[in-house]
């Protein structure tokens, strides 16, 4: 356990935080704004890769295919909003998990029908598919770097657009009380469609981003999709700034759970019991932390809602 | 009483209790006949299909109780199904393949894992409690695989079905289904009479206006615990049906998305009505066997079938047919 391997990993397990914000925020969103549980929002991150693979088909570069893929997420989710969804926000929340339950089916299967069950590959731009010498001897790539910085670039942005916009201001006073909002003479259900929309594409852009390290495949938005969940409940449901800490606190501990179990488990038991335990142990520990948070937090670390 | 007069106002409004023993009565008399219609028209396969339509609405019926009764969506019932499967599994790996001892160590097993995830998952309220018993069934689905001496992410296969008391029975197809569905027919009764019992009662007050229930005077936590505990238990039945039936246990059957299916089922047939849970899991099942027989990629059709439920039929296919029995026979 060097320090450069160390560092190595915390850069991962960082690039994973901001991976998980990147889906994170919009389900958070949507989630506290519209009291809507969205099980479709992982699919939408499989689909921005999907789209960002066959735009890249079309046009043949990388920043072409991710404008384009953005769009066209954008208005996939928009066209689900309209289609489904808004008649949903009434409703309780069993029937929102079945029906989004619903369109992960079709969704995951569709793209199996349209693109095959093989894993594709995005190809990421020319000029960043090079390493950066960390420390002597200790490359790590551009990409993941690239990918660290523009999630932390649109945390910034959403920062700013939350805090000191009038749609930010409308958006965090819906979290806490919707009704209210709506009876002031704001248009709620336009509200709703912004936020919505924004929330897709931002998924869409985590799974663009993705692309070029991960194979894209059918099904790849269903175990992110939990982590995400994982991340909104330990940051309090509606709340971007907890949504970012949990985002790069589960990454971080994700991440370095997975290089170091075995290590640290062999300070205290055999080295045979320790490679057994250990990737379990270490693919335990956020739902670990996930339950120690609501015990003790039980609307998790910053709580958006006033009521 | 005090607590009464506040139940009986409320039980003429949406407080739901089952009624009526016609419609379990017929759902059952179909399960009992299936191995007779399947001899006489030589399609053994329906008892094969049957019998994981028995496995799987043993699950529902409890997570029913939970969701129908006590308002407690639990996005973790496949852990206990899972929990059920693996005491087969590990029992039998180790030689003891009596349904005399693995049977009550399934329930045992969780009933003690429910007791214990129960206190935290309790404290929570809504979503958080749909996500922290995600979370609970995400750690028992990593913990199983990586039990690499019981086959880890391959699972492990059980040599032969258990006995009852050295008795050999449940090698047979038949017997084994008719096994099944008393275990389905004893967990339908028991959820039955808790619910319309002082408890279920109490419960279903709880699922109404937790707050009201609490001022009574009512520790609603601990009317909550007991029913997770019970569904848990009987989720350990189901558990225990599907390794024997299968012969082979895997992790997959305590993945996120086998919770999500019992919800489907639950919500399918209409929640809170218990027989709506046989109900759903029969069609789930059927439909997928069916849909899958003319695609390969059959959820393409079945997932918009499930957002047009919810869409426009309310109650759940349960109370689409009584609305609809509604209209025709009253004009």
């Amino acid at each position: 356990m060097t320090a450069t391997l160390f560092l190595v990993q915390v850069l991962n397990g960082l690039q994973l935080g901001v991976l998980l914000f990147l889906i994170a925020a919009g389900l958070t969103l949507v989630f506290g704004v519209m009291d809507f549980i969205n099980l479709a929002h992982g699919v939408q991150y499989m689909l921005g890769a999907y789209l960002a693979v066959a735009f890249y088909g079309l046009v043949g570069n990388f920043l072409f295919a991710l404008i384009l893929a953005l769009l066209a997420s954008l208005g996939f989710g928009l066209l689900l909003e309209f289609l489904v969804f808004r008649h949903l926000y009434e409703r309780d929340h069993l029937d929102q998990v079945i029906a989004t339950f619903g369109i992960i089916l079709f969704l995951n299967h569709a793209v199996r029908m349209i693109w095959g069950a093989a894993p594709l590959n995005l190809p990421m731009p020319e000029a960043l598919t090079g390493t950066v010498l960390l420390a002597p001897g200790q490359l790590y790539p551009v990409w993941r770097l690239v990918i660290i910085t523009a999630g932390i670039g649109v945390a910034g942005g959403l920062y700013v657009l939350v805090t000191h916009t009038r749609i930010g201001m409308l958006v965090r006073a819906g979290a806490t009380n919707a009704r209210m909002v709506s009876a002031l003479g704001v248009n709620i259900k336009q509200l709703f469609m912004i936020v919505f929309g924004f929330g897709t594409m931002l998924a869409g852009f985590a799974g663009v981003m993705i692309a070029p390290i991960i194979s894209v495949e059918p099904g790849m938005g269903t175990n992110i999709l939990i982590l995400a969940f994982v991340v909104i409940v330990i940051g309090g449901i509606g709340s971007i700034r907890g949504a970012f800490v949990a985002a790069l606190l589960i990454g971080l501990v994700d991440t370095l759970g997975r290089s170091f179990s075995i290590d640290v488990l062999h300070l205290v038991m055999a080295p045979s019991p320790a490679r057994t335990v250990g990737p379990a142990a270490a693919s335990i520990l956020i739902y670990v932390l996930m339950a120690i948070v609501l015990y003790l937090r039980p609307a998790g670390l910053f709580p958006a809602r006033g009521r | 009483m005090a607590g009464a007069a506040a139940i009986a106002v409320g039980e003429a409004g949406s407080l739901r209790r089952p009624r009526g023993i016609a419609l379990p009565a017929v759902i059952f008399a179909v399960f009992a006949l299936l191995p007779a219609f399947a001899a006489l028209t030589a399609q053994h396969y329906l008892v094969d299909t049957g019998t994981r339509i028995v496995v799987f609405a043993v699950a529902a019926v409890a997570l029913d109780l939970l969701v129908g009764y006590g308002g407690l969506i639990s996005f973790g019932q496949a852990a206990f199904i899972g929990l059920g499967a693996y005491a087969v599994g590990i029992l039998s790996a180790s030689g003891i393949g009596d349904a005399l001892i693995s049977l009550p160590v399934a329930i045992a097993v969780s009933i003690l894992f429910a007791w214990i995830t129960g206190i935290v998952c309790i404290r929570t309220k809504g979503v958080y409690f749909i996500m922290i018993t995600l979370a609970f069934g995400q750690m028992v689905y990593f913990l199983a695989t990586s039990l690499a001496p019981y086959g880890g992410d391959n699972g492990l296969t059980i040599d032969a079905r258990n006995t009852i008391a050295g008795w050999q029975v449940l090698k047979n197809d038949t017997a084994f289904y008719y096994f099944a569905l008393l275990c389905l027919l004893a967990s339908y009764l028991l959820c039955r009479a808790l619910i319309v019992s002082r408890f279920g009662r109490v419960l279903r007050g709880v699922k109404e206006n937790a707050t009201r229930m609490a001022t009574i005077g009512f520790t609603v936590q601990r009317f909550q615990l007991i029913a997770y505990v019970i569904a848990g238990g009987i989720g350990g039945v189901s558990g225990f049906l599907l390794a024997n039936s299968t012969e082979f246990v895997a992790p997959a059957y305590m993945a996120w998305q086998q919770s999500g299916e019992l919800i489907v089922m639950v919500i399918l047939g209409g929640v809170g009505t218990l027989d709506g849970a046989i109900f759903g899991s029969a069609v789930y099942l059927l439909a997928e066997e069916w849909l899958s027989g003319m695609t390969e990629n059959w959820q393409v059709i079945f997932g918009p079938f499930l957002v047009l439920v919810v869409l426009f039929a309310r109650g759940g296919l349960i109370g689409l047919s009584t609305r609809l029995w509604h209209r025709f026979s009253h004009g």
